[in-house]
């Protein structure tokens, strides 16, 4: 974890209330995709843990929907605006345990973000990720372009049926049954659905919860998992399949 | 060059400054940060007998200049605490520690007590009188002259270290609880615990925290510790550790004028986890500024004159 200054380079409208945020500063903390950044926000008390996308040296990505005071002063931000933020928190994706699988990864909504991460990581290491995203509608989807322009193998749901599959990311999974292995974040229900999903052997859950600090100190996001409480924050955000309790 | 020296109760502490309990863990994470021997000494998580998993989620939320907590004293229990975190605190700090004591019942804060007292590092038991005794329909300790005098007996019978018990807030006259404690044997008081409080989610129509409320901290209550802090500070001779919303050397030096013989900085480093060693390292410049040569001068500073 690193305190550093973040300032805001670019923000731009991705889909109705989400925003593409894109930062420059020290990115020397973050050191695997699923990881977060604890934002300070002028006159907010708690910071806003946001889940980072994906990052170069000197730069990070965020893709941040507007869900509260906090999000929506957030993204309301204007391009040049200084930010006080805790970065490289949580222990983030790992990359190297899906290596003997068949991976797919599954986002629902702003799960697409760091997902994209994971994606960029595999590339790098050449492997063609398998990508699932599901929306609400047509006009949420996000970053579509951006996985296909990886070369990943995207497949799409949204509830309405307006794109792709109609449906969730677990009818997509389920239709291929030759993944036994997920990357997933998204709403707590389409985790509980993967989880059941008999096809996967394991895989990386993304979780959130409401934070205190965002470092591990105040226990504020516990969670019960098989192996005792966990702190979102600190030994997650990413749980294992076989640790999860719901 | 400003002495920072204070003293609790005969301990020696380098400085005031002292994170306060719940907000700084054992220690372990802050550590990862910077040097803990900077600080005056740290009140380590409220620990109780058993090992306790603490409230369902969610368990925070926000105020203005503050937030309101649900932990449910979640910590891995006394033995478990000596046996591996107390080993790990004299790698990473080397300073007087606080043993926050949390208990259900009379015996087990005594019990708990008794445990800490071959405990080299631990210098002063602070004892979390906010909790509700199992014995008497689940009444805070901390609400009751009575029980508050109780269990401060209990624990002085089981403990030859300093015993500072920590007063909540939640009370209609917190100097009557303060004097209990005193006529009782305590060495000294700290105040306060968290306010409690809730929100409630305008959409959903149900509280934000699972546990319904929670104890509210951060700058929020900070005029409402510094009162208290007075009043106390006009009630009993021990020394009182302030708490409660300091953010800031001058908050600091605030509470000591109120009464405070020593701070305990708590939200502020979940918002900052640098605050206390900003804290510590502004103070010298905030004294010279304000004339102050020797820092425990002052202490109770605003009754006199």
């Amino acid at each position: 974890m690193q305190k550093t200054i973040f300032t805001l380079k670019t923000n731009r409208e991705i889909a109705p209330d989400t925003y593409e945020m894109v930062f420059s500063g020290d990115t020397s903390s973050i050191t695997a995709p699923g990881q977060f950044a604890n934002i300070e926000l002028p006159g907010r008390f708690l910071r806003r843990p946001i889940s980072i996308s994906h990052w170069t040296e000197g730069s990070m990505t965020l893709l941040v929907k507007a869900v509260g005071v906090g999000t929506e002063d957030l993204t309301h931000s204007d391009e040049g605006t200084a930010f006080d933020v805790l970065c490289g928190l949580g222990n983030g994706f790992s990359v190297d345990l899906i290596a003997d699988n068949t991976p797919i990864l599954a986002g629902g909504g702003l799960g697409a973000a760091p997902l994209y991460g994971v994606a960029k990581k595999m590339r790098e290491r050449g492997m063609t990720p398998a990508v699932a995203l599901g929306f609400r509608t047509k006009e949420d989807a996000v970053y579509l372009d951006e996985y296909a322009a990886l070369g990943c193998k995207v497949y799409v749901a949204t509830e309405d049926g307006t794109l792709g599959t109609r449906g969730f990311v677990t009818d997509i999974i389920r239709a291929h049954p030759e993944f036994d292995y997920v990357l997933c974040c998204g709403p707590l229900p389409m985790l509980k659905a993967i989880h059941s999903l008999e096809q996967l052997k394991d895989g990386q859950f993304s979780f959130e919860a409401r934070m205190g600090c965002g470092f591990g100190a105040c226990m504020g996001c516990t969670v019960p998992t098989k192996n005792g409480g966990k702190r979102v924050c600190k030994d997650g955000p990413i749980l294992y399949k076989e640790e999860i309790v719901w | 060059m400003v002495n920072l020296n204070v003293s609790l109760a005969g301990v020696a502490l380098k400085n005031p400054i002292i994170p306060a309990s719940g907000t700084f863990g054992y220690g372990r994470e802050y550590a990862e940060l910077y040097d803990l021997d900077i600080l005056g000494s740290f009140s380590w998580k409220g620990t109780t007998a058993a090992p306790r998993s603490g409230n369902p989620q969610p368990r925070i939320a926000e105020t203005y200049a503050g937030m309101l907590n649900a932990v449910g004293l979640q910590n891995p229990g006394i033995d478990a605490v000596i046996a591996e975190e107390v080993p790990n605190i004299a790698k990473i700090f080397h300073g007087p520690v606080i043993a926050n004591i949390g208990g259900f019942s009379i015996e087990e804060y005594a019990e708990n007590c008794r445990k800490l007292e071959s405990v080299e590092q631990v210098k002063i038991l602070e004892v979390n009188i906010s909790c509700p005794n199992v014995h008497a329909g689940g009444k805070n300790f901390g609400c009751d002259p009575k029980a508050a005098a109780e269990v401060t007996r209990a624990v002085k019978a089981a403990t030859s270290k300093p015993v500072f018990m920590k007063l909540t807030p939640n009370v209609t006259d917190i100097a009557e609880i303060a004097r209990a404690c005193e006529e009782a044997g305590a060495d000294g008081l700290c105040l306060i615990n968290t306010l409690l409080g809730m929100r409630i989610d305008i959409k959903t129509r149900r509280p934000v925290i699972a546990n319904r409320t929670g104890g509210v901290s951060g700058g929020a209550v900070f005029p409402v510790a510094l009162r208290m802090v007075w009043d106390v500070y006009e009630a009993v001779k021990i020394p009182i550790i302030g708490c409660g919303g300091v953010s800031s050397a001058a908050d600091a030096v605030e509470m000591m004028l109120a009464g405070a013989a020593a701070v305990e900085v708590g939200a502020a480093n979940l918002k900052d986890p640098y605050a206390c060693k900003n804290i510590i390292e502004q103070m010298p410049a905030l004294c010279e500024k304000l004339g102050i040569e020797n820092i425990s001068d002052l202490t109770g500073g605003a009754h006199h004159g």
